[in-house]
């Protein structure tokens, strides 16, 4: 059988789990996989792919039951392999209760609570809501190569 | 049923309800509004994200 180049499917998994540091890395507190927080942002947030770090620019405001900041995302599951792809997703929806947004959003970022700045791993939009003294509730796709919300393929 | 508004708890048979679905490519939300007297006095949503982010990683071959 012919060899051919690849990039390993179980070192695409392995990268979301730390194990490779190809340029100067951190040293870790210990082997316990990381919190992840999510934080919701206006329409007007400006939040995307050039996103580093986790801030409060653009984000909902502290109020109507909002915490700057966001919640803590369960994470029961961790990252898996399948068809070549290395998909994660969160395994809880995230519901926001008793909530009053400050104005129109349309995107959460998903960040490293346990990083020291709070590294920032992605953002997903939907379409533009507002809350009025109601639940805010999103829901993760289902978990595997192919809908998995973070996929390395 | 009670409904939490912004003007505290008030039931639902006194309330104009009003519902919606968003269903695309990027996600199926669906929204309810109740609204008093003419004023929006409470909004939930539920979004199910269907759009992963993606990284497409390569490795090439060597001296190609």
């Amino acid at each position: 059988m012919a060899n051919v180049p690849a990039f390993c499917t179980q070192a695409k998994a392995d990268f979301m789990n730390g194990l490779h540091a190809l340029g100067a890395s951190v040293i870790r507190a210990g082997t316990t996989k990381d919190t992840l927080y999510a934080a919701l942002y206006l329409v007007t947030g400006s939040r995307g792919a050039g996103d580093t770090v986790y801030n409060n620019t653009g984000e909902l405001a502290g109020t109507g039951n909002y915490t700057q900041g966001g919640m803590a995302v369960t994470t029961a599951n961790g990252p898996a392999v399948a068809s070549g792809k290395a998909y994660f997703t969160p395994s809880a929806s995230l519901v926001w209760s008793a909530l009053t947004s400050s104005a129109a959003f349309d995107a959460v970022l998903i960040y490293n609570y346990t990083s020291t700045t709070k590294l920032a791993i992605s953002v997903h939009t939907f379409g533009s809501q507002s809350i009025v003294a109601g639940t805010f509730t999103l829901t993760m796709p289902t978990n595997n190569e192919t809908t998995g919300l973070i996929r390395i393929e | 049923m009670l409904i939490n508004t912004t003007s505290g708890l008030i039931d639902e048979t006194l309330l104009e309800k009003k519902t919606g679905i968003i269903n695309n490519e990027i996600e199926h939300t669906t929204w309810v509004e109740y609204w008093f007297e003419g004023e929006l006095v409470h909004r939930s949503a539920h979004v199910t994200l269907k759009q992963p982010v993606c990284a497409f990683g390569a490795a090439e071959k060597i001296g190609g």
